[in-house]
């Protein structure tokens, strides 16, 4: 396992703590705790904290049922939620969101495929699947794009992401990530607008592409 | 284990013997604290009830994945409440990060498991020695209902200390792990 160098920031990383972020980013941020076990220890630190938070809380009475209910439904047969564990490089939570099927890769042009896992107005998550050398057109932005690297590698004007890290781009970047030769670079991507393509033919093609 | 709490000690013995007093004094100890914490929040009493119905079922089917070494008790039931909190108020299941789970549980390491206690204790009373205006301010970031830009920097909550006991306690597991695959 490579070494993490780009790490969740703070924020992104409360935000998510506090359940106040997209499902598209949180799904960015589970797929790298799964990968990162600093984080998962952050993420288990803001859990220590609530936990202290909840021992502080002036108790409420509840229910005189509520425990004969809980203790009658502990034998009782219940259907154990579907787990989803990692599939090659893909890690349980995108497993999960691909409902434990394989991707299914739909051309962008240039080699490069994407698999949206979820779109909505306001937000998408997809996997991006670039062959060795191969460049994502120049593009900057008009929200946040979190992109965490699953397999392979790439690199752009701020840096080299490898199999962990993750970049944080917002309207103060743009870049042309390429990926590294040797290897197909698989991504999670997430965004919360669409992005801006400085070259006139992925800007024609974006309505279609969707991204 | 002396040190250890007591809702650490019987959420053990939950998942190493299904001991259902131990179970009942879970309940006891955790449900009205839930109820309190969900009615802050601004649920109604029924609601807050069914969530914490939930939240203990899935403490009773999910205690062969606590270890002790990375959380107290109070922790994993917090987030176990917090995560069927979000999913309700979101209506939908939130992505979450894969468990760490091991066939066999590794021998337990007390030192490892008191040194946590001890840092998390005191968490606890820095929290408690937190003016009343600032522990509102993290509660409600807890609760989410304020985006908790920078708790540690305005508090001073001493996190790094128990952030890296649980590290350790993973690195701990991942090392079981290695050996177990290795045999
Ligand atoms: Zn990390
Ligand atoms: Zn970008």
């Amino acid at each position: 396992m490579t070494s993490i160098r780009h790490h969740i920031p703070e924020d992104i990383l409360a935000s998510y703590v506090s359940g106040s972020l997209s499902y598209a980013f949180s799904l960015i941020v589970a797929s790298h705790i799964s990968l990162c076990k600093d984080c998962r220890a952050r993420l288990e630190t803001h859990e220590a904290v609530g936990g202290g938070l909840l021992e502080a809380t002036k108790p409420a009475p509840v229910s005189a049922d509520l425990l004969d209910n809980v203790l009658g439904a502990l034998d009782a047969p219940f259907e154990a939620p579907r787990t989803f564990a990692r599939q090659g490089p893909l890690p349980g939570p995108v497993v999960e969101a691909l409902g434990g099927k394989p991707p299914v890769w739909r051309s962008l042009g240039m080699g490069i495929g994407q698999c949206v896992l979820q779109r909505s107005k306001n937000q998408s998550v997809r996997l991006l699947s670039i062959p060795p050398g191969q460049a994502v057109p120049d593009h900057g932005h008009r929200g946040l794009e979190l992109t965490l690297v699953l397999k392979g590698a790439f690199s752009d004007e701020t840096g080299h992401f490898g199999v962990g890290d993750l970049e944080v781009a917002d309207e103060h970047l743009e870049h042309t990530p390429m990926a590294l030769e040797g290897e197909t670079c698989i991504c999670l991507a997430a965004t919360d607008a669409r992005l801006k393509f400085n070259a006139f033919v992925p800007r024609m093609l974006q309505p279609v592409l969707g991204i | 284990l002396d040190a250890v709490s007591e809702q650490t000690l019987w959420l053990m013995a939950v998942r190493d013997r299904q001991d259902r007093q131990a179970f009942v004094n879970l309940f006891d100890y955790f449900a009205p604290r839930l109820k309190g914490m969900f009615i802050k929040s601004g649920l109604s009493a029924a609601r807050a009830e069914d969530i914490i119905q939930d939240t203990m079922l899935n403490v009773w089917r999910k205690a062969h994945l606590f270890d002790p070494h990375r959380a107290q008790a109070t922790s994993w039931i917090y987030r176990i409440a917090r995560n069927r909190h979000i999913d309700v108020l979101r209506r939908e299941n939130r992505p979450l990060p894969e468990e760490l789970k091991i066939e066999d549980q590794p021998a337990e390491d007390a030192s490892q498991i008191v040194a946590l206690e001890m840092e998390t204790e005191k968490l606890r009373s820095a929290l408690m020695r937190l003016r009343p205006e600032q522990r509102e301010l993290v509660e409600k970031a807890y609760l989410g209902e304020l985006s908790h830009s920078d708790i540690q920097a305005e508090t001073g909550l001493p996190l790094g200390t128990i952030k890296s006991r649980i590290r350790l306690g993973m690195e701990r597991l991942r090392h079981e792990m290695k050996a177990n695959t290795a045999s």
